[in-house]
């Protein structure tokens, strides 16, 4: 296909994530992304603006978040106290209209790029407040009696941790893609990628490690892309053999600095245990 | 060619619309499969799925279209062999099983349900509980029978939902998996969610603004109100394993819309009544097992505690020690279940079991005794109760 989104430099697309992205750019649809943890949803957005050279506009969910405020808020309060403090500027209701994120990527200029991160924290209905928006990219402020519309449609990508079920409807006017964990090969190429000339062995051993202990049954959360990849920096920084990282010496079996990857006690504990349980029949 | 592959796609249980269709027709007069087989498909997932619970179901309806395979899916559903079913159905039902079918209304009805259900699927998927799977090679699995319906399911594991076990090949995590038709619970549950005010100001008060304003002579004295937070604590308990079998379907739809609508829940389990010991994981392997005295202790009083149960046993295994089905308990079930309740003052009990039943179960008397009432069916208006209860 040429031109489109290919991945960058620092980020690796699978061929199913370009697929995905692009269709969703030349059909203008938002494009609903979910997956794993730490397998890149939210960096995708900007690494497709990056890529495509488009602006970013980010509109990060919180669970008290409510469509409107992507859209635009009316400081009424600013407004009253202004009047009384006879400010010219309550002459107009334009002074008080806030634009959200919406609006903003509404109006820029050049098509660009919006990420709606997290969307499955808000409220459940909060998606189908947005329908009308997304699918016409239009919207009525009722205050001033304008509508806005989009000047360019903008590249629309959504992300959600799968906290919620997304409603029906909304689902309908969104492609969809869910990022799988990478496999090995895939793995490799994104260390590569982040460290260039780091020694072979030391990344199979690395990575060998890393799998070994996603396979771990029980873990509490399994750690990710993100994590293996500051677990890397912190090995290279320590400087450690790729002989460490081996788990043939049942002394060793704990991997070093093996913090970065598991983030909560009862997975450090079930680990322990593991590798006690693991020491004492290989004796 | 694509309308039969679309036809085959909702057939297989991928609930595709129309309109999604003809975005993926857009998307293929823009160019965008290139003439290549693999592209074709993954556009075709893009537009077509919006679950990666269902990239399993498509797969196997895109392998068998552009195979020319379709017989895995072709399921005949009006010439469903009553006798084949019956004599499944020999094999697998225990005898009381059998007498609680003749209960609600006889074989014959029974099978007349399962029909329609079919008959149902071949027109439209309605929900992940009513779709018979077409899984490896077989249409029919392992026949499975609750009375909230009937499910056809392929080595259906026990305290799983039957649909789910097709959908666990890749992507699946099924604990955290909601259910359509979850959403009525939802709203619900909902009313669960106090708003409690606490934090930093941030919405505008205006019964307070009004009231201030009119004390300073007409000055304008702006009032605010904290920001609104859930702040609602759950302990879920559920009962599985024996009796609850049949309720299964229904406490895992309770259990999904729950997980979704509250910051703070934690769920246990438990067999018949909560003793000694709780456990968080309902395959009860490897080591999951929490003294419920720990729960306690790590659990404020401010959570609302809910159990899921059918209350549904022996008499004894509530008011006798050493009378669990599992296990030597040291002290009765009353005993940990009082503990439990005096420990968390806003509870209820949530039971599956037909409200009707309720009188004729000596067990089930002697928990809603214990609860002092605080027993609500789970149905829409019993959740509505308990809610009322509970915030």
């Amino acid at each position: 296909m040429g031109g489109g989104f290919q991945g960058t430099e620092r980020y690796v697309a699978t061929p199913e994530l370009t697929a995905a992205v692009n269709a969703a750019v030349i059909l203008s649809r938002p494009l609903l992304i979910k997956g794993e943890p730490g397998t890149g949803k939210t960096l995708l957005a900007s690494e497709i603006a990056t890529s495509l050279a488009k602006p970013l506009f980010e509109w990060h969910i919180k669970s008290t978040t409510k469509a409107q405020q992507g859209l635009y808020e009316y400081d009424a309060v600013s407004r009253l106290r202004d009047s009384q403090l006879g400010d010219a500027r309550v002459k107009d209701i334009h002074n008080y209209i806030v634009k959200g994120d919406l609006w903003e990527a509404f109006d820029s200029d050049v098509q660009p790029v919006l990420l709606i991160d997290e969307i499955d924290k808000a409220d459940i209905e909060f998606p189908n407040d947005l329908l009308r928006e997304l699918d016409r990219m239009e919207f009525y402020v009722y205050e001033t009696r304008q509508t806005v519309r989009a000047k360019h449609r903008p590249i629309i990508i959504i992300t959600s941790n799968n906290e919620k079920e997304l409603p029906d409807a909304f689902l309908r006017r969104c492609f969809f893609h869910y990022i799988r964990f990478p496999d090995e090969a895939t793995m490799t190429h994104i260390v590569d990628v982040h460290f260039p000339g780091l020694k072979r062995e030391l990344v199979r051993e690395a990575l060998a490690a890393f799998f070994a202990l996603r396979e771990t049954p029980g873990l509490k959360k399994k750690p990710t892309t993100s994590e293996l990849l500051d677990w890397i920096k912190l090995l290279v920084a320590e400087d450690i053999a790729p002989e460490a990282l081996r788990g043939t010496d049942s002394r060793s079996l704990i991997p070093p600095l093996h913090g970065a990857l598991l983030k909560n006690e009862q997975d450090l504990h079930l680990f322990e245990q593991l590798v006690f349980l693991n020491r004492r029949n290989a004796r | 060619m694509l309308v039969k592959f679309f036809f085959l796609l909702r057939g297989a249980g991928v609930p595709a619309s129309i309109p999604e269709f003809l975005t993926l027709l857009e998307a293929l007069a823009a160019g965008l499969a290139d003439a290549s087989a693999e592209r074709f498909y993954h556009l075709a997932r893009t537009c077509l799925v919006k679950d990666e619970r269902h990239y399993d179901r498509f797969d196997r309806a895109f392998a068998a279209h552009f195979k020319g395979v379709e017989d895995a899916f072709s399921l005949p559903p009006a010439d469903l062999p009553a006798d084949w079913l019956a004599k499944l159905a020999e094999k697998h039902l225990s005898a009381e099983e059998k007498a609680r079918i003749a209960a609600l209304g006889g074989w014959e009805k029974l099978m007349q349900t399962l029909r329609e259900r079919l008959a149902e699927q071949k027109g439209r998927h309605q929900g992940g509980d009513k779709w018979v799977g077409t899984a490896g090679t077989s249409p029919y699995g392992a026949y499975g029978y609750n009375p909230e319906g009937v499910r056809i399911g392929q080595d259906q594991s026990r305290h799983r939902r039957a649909v789910k076990v097709w959908d666990r090949r890749e992507f699946a995590n099924l604990d955290d998996d909601v259910e359509l038709g979850t959403r009525n619970m939802k709203l619900a549950l909902r009313k669960l969610r106090r708003f409690a005010r606490r934090g930093a100001a941030e919405e505008l008060a205006l019964a307070d603004t009004i009231d201030a304003t009119a004390r300073a002579g007409g000055w304008l004295e702006v009032k605010m109100v904290p920001e609104r937070r859930n702040l609602v604590k759950v302990l879920l308990l559920l009962d599985i394993g024996g009796s609850m079998d049949d309720h299964v379907r229904a406490s895992a739809e309770l259990f999904s819309a729950a997980r979704s609508e509250f910051k703070h829940l934690e769920q246990f389990y438990f067999h018949n009544m909560p003793y000694e010991r709780l456990w968080r994981d309902n395959r009860r392997r490897g080591g999951t097992e929490v003294p419920t005295f720990e729960v306690m202790r790590t659990y404020a009083a401010d959570y609302r505690l809910i159990i899921v149960g059918d209350a549904t046993m022996s008499p004894y295994e509530v008011s006798h020690a050493g009378a669990s089905v599992e296990h030597w308990n040291a002290e009765s079930g009353e005993a940990w279940l009082r503990r439990l309740l005096n420990a968390y003052p806003h509870h209820a009990w949530i039971n599956p079991q037909a409200r009707p039943l309720w009188e004729e179960t000596p067990s089930i008397a002697l928990v809603r005794a214990l609860l002092e009432s605080r027993m609500y069916p789970l149905t829409l208006a019993g959740l509505d109760d308990a809610i009322a209860e509970l915030v």
